[in-house]
């Protein structure tokens, strides 16, 4: 069954929270909302719930409209970033309770709730209290609901953002394992687009109400519809600048510039923005960092493998990330390697013209 | 310096004993000895006083009244606050922080104003000397402090509770009966006792609106001292067990409210 926006707008007040939006979302993988907080991930979530009703549009699940239907009568279960769970009730109830609402039989809940959270590891716990357990395994406890109930549509509203780094890669694992061959359409919103990449499957940028972009993972990262999804989809912050076509080179200032190849020679002379990831800008020369470029250093953080340099390149900041140590002393000029086979040039509308 | 940081409490609970002592200790007096001699303990020890209020109607009978009314006003107060709070906890409507603050200011009013109307119109519906006029008047005051107390404790659960159970497939009652209030147990729990204990204490209107069917206890007492002179070891006798049921259920709720002063609004 499918999932399907048909021109959703969501406005509380006077302010919008979901501009008008239209979307399909894919069975065959996790379907990523990936924006940075106030994108409206939860927003939009909260209408494919059926929690709230859009101001204007339809949802249509699996062929019919459910727009108007509530949501205790569609069949959907949630996750959310806070731990929650039933305080009052035991681990094994929390998951049952679905179950015990849509009154199923009490051999048929044993053995599902047996089933989940055998997955989840939580046998031991289910005679426990959810306060009695660790942020991980009441994040488990509420995904073992989900799970328990099989319903049409799953929906994780960033369910590892409040766990600690080791939790959070373990979990992150297991997820894609545990949805696959349910049949059912599974919606997944970070903030972070390592994560997003990490659980493939298809991924929508948002920013601010929009849904800026939506295709398979790997194209949006690799070919961003326009700007704001590049930059959304990129972490560290992904690098922009002017620059300006003629004479068959890119112009970024007197001293830099490269010339124009592949399809890139179809644009017209003119000004560009330009966008490059981070990791394509070094320290160091490699074979295919060919533009070397000046700027004053401004913050260096370094983390075991890899070096994240800001520095000022005509009063705009740009990031450089690489691996290995590379130390500069902050505020002196250094010059960075750019890898301008990478580049992706955008228009006035922001829109991709050339990559 | 340090070795005198006990003097301060120690003399502070000292003070706020004595009259509570000096209350026990004149209930096991005669009344001569009370008003004769000063003694610091009862020189003629005696449980006539308490025995005078456990057989005599008129006594008993106050108390009785008192905690049928307190008891019903408890009930109804939290009962109507919990929809009413939770309404303020999680939804936005117009005018929702100013009748907010209306309700405080209910509590804020001096019983007396409200006196003189209520006896006109209780007496008016044929509720005079009931116990549920008394408990329906304290509602004045209980409510609008149960709403405020139990808002706090609610607006502390995350509105995803609520979200979850309804994906979940509970209707709203039975998420809010079989999920959020035992969540905001504790929060009921402290409500409760300061409703209980506003009506145990309340006189005015609870003796404006009585006469002898319901009269409470307190006023049994004021009205016993008018008319038999100063039975002054009765009185003190029968002062005693009136702090008795407030110590009972501070008692019983004593983790709550200390959980309470943690987390929400007392």
């Amino acid at each position: 069954m499918t999932l399907e926006l048909r021109h959703v707008s969501k406005r509380v007040g006077a302010e919008m929270y979901i501009y008008e939006s239209s979307l399909e979302f894919r069975e065959d993988g996790f379907n990523i909302l990936l924006g940075t907080t106030l994108a409206g991930k939860t927003s939009l979530m909260q209408l494919m719930a059926g929690l709230e009703r859009p101001t204007s549009g339809e949802i249509w699940f699996g062929g019919k409209n459910v727009t108007g239907v509530s949501v205790q009568k569609r069949n959907v279960s949630m996750v959310h970033q806070q731990f929650i769970n039933y305080p009052n009730f035991s681990v094994f109830e929390n998951i049952a309770s679905p179950l015990r609402v849509a009154r199923l039989a009490r051999a048929e809940i044993d053995r599902r709730v047996g089933e989940v959270s055998e997955m989840l590891r939580l046998t031991p716990m289910l005679d426990r209290r959810p306060s009695e357990l660790s942020g991980g395994q009441q994040q488990r406890t509420a995904l073992a609901r989900a799970l328990a109930k099989d319903s049409d549509l799953v929906l994780l509203d960033e369910p590892l953002a409040n766990l600690d780094y080791k939790l959070r890669e373990e979990l992150r694992d297991e997820l894609p394992r545990l949805f696959r061959d349910r049949g059912c359409t599974v919606v997944y919103a970070t903030s972070e687009p390592t994560e997003a990449l990490l659980l493939g499957g298809y991924t929508a940028t948002m920013h601010e109400g929009r849904i800026t972009q939506f295709g398979e993972t790997a194209t949006v990262y690799r070919q961003p519809a326009d700007l704001l999804s590049a930059q959304v989809f990129s972490d560290p912050p992904i690098n922009t600048a002017t620059v300006t076509k003629q004479n068959g080179r890119f112009v970024l200032s007197e001293a830099v510039s490269w010339p124009v190849s592949g399809n890139q020679e179809a644009l017209r002379d003119g000004r560009y923005a330009v966008a490059i990831r981070p990791h394509h800008v070094t320290p160091f020369a490699q074979e295919k960092n060919d533009v070397r470029i000046e700027g004053r250093v401004l913050v260096t953080e370094l983390s075991g493998s890899e070096s994240v340099v800001h520095f000022d390149l005509g009063g705009q900041t740009w990031i450089s990330q690489s691996h290995g140590i590379h130390a500069f002393e902050v505020g002196a000029s250094a010059s960075f390697h750019v890898d301008t086979g990478q580049c992706m040039y955008f228009g006035d509308d922001n829109e991709l013209l050339a990559a | 310096m340090r070795r005198f940081t006990w003097l301060v409490p120690t003399l502070y609970i000292l003070f706020l004993m004595l009259p509570i002592y000096w209350l026990l200790n004149m209930s096991f007096k005669t009344t001569n000895e009370i008003l004769g001699v000063f003694t610091l303990w009862p020189r003629e020890f005696t449980l006539d006083n308490y025995r005078k209020i456990f057989t005599d109607p008129t006594w008993y009978n106050g108390y009785l009244n008192s905690l049928s009314y307190v008891v019903m006003n408890t009930v109804i107060s939290v009962t109507a606050a919990l929809p009413a709070a939770y309404a303020f906890s999680r939804y936005r409507f117009l005018g929702d922080k100013h009748l907010f603050f209306w309700l405080l200011t209910n509590r804020m009013a001096p019983p007396a104003v409200f006196a003189l109307p209520f006896f006109q119109l209780y007496s008016a519906v044929n509720l005079f000397d009931t116990y549920i006029a008394v408990a329906l008047a304290h509602c004045l005051f209980n409510i609008p402090l149960a709403v405020w107390i139990l808002e706090g404790f609610m607006s502390g659960v995350p509105k995803e509770l609520d979200e979850t159970a309804y994906v979940d497939g509970y209707p709203f009652w039975r998420f809010f009966v079989k999920i959020f209030i035992p969540t905001i147990a504790a929060g009921i729990g402290v409500a409760a006792f300061f409703c209980f204990m506003f009506s145990w204490v309340e006189l005015l209107l609870a003796k404006t609106l009585t006469s002898v069917a319901a009269k409470p206890i307190a006023a049994t007492m004021t009205r016993t001292a008018s008319t038999a002179g100063y039975e002054l070891g009765l009185l003190a006798a029968a002062g005693t067990l009136t702090i008795i049921p407030g110590a009972f259920v501070i008692y019983f709720v004593r983790n709550y409210i200390a959980k309470g002063f943690a987390l929400g609004r007392v």
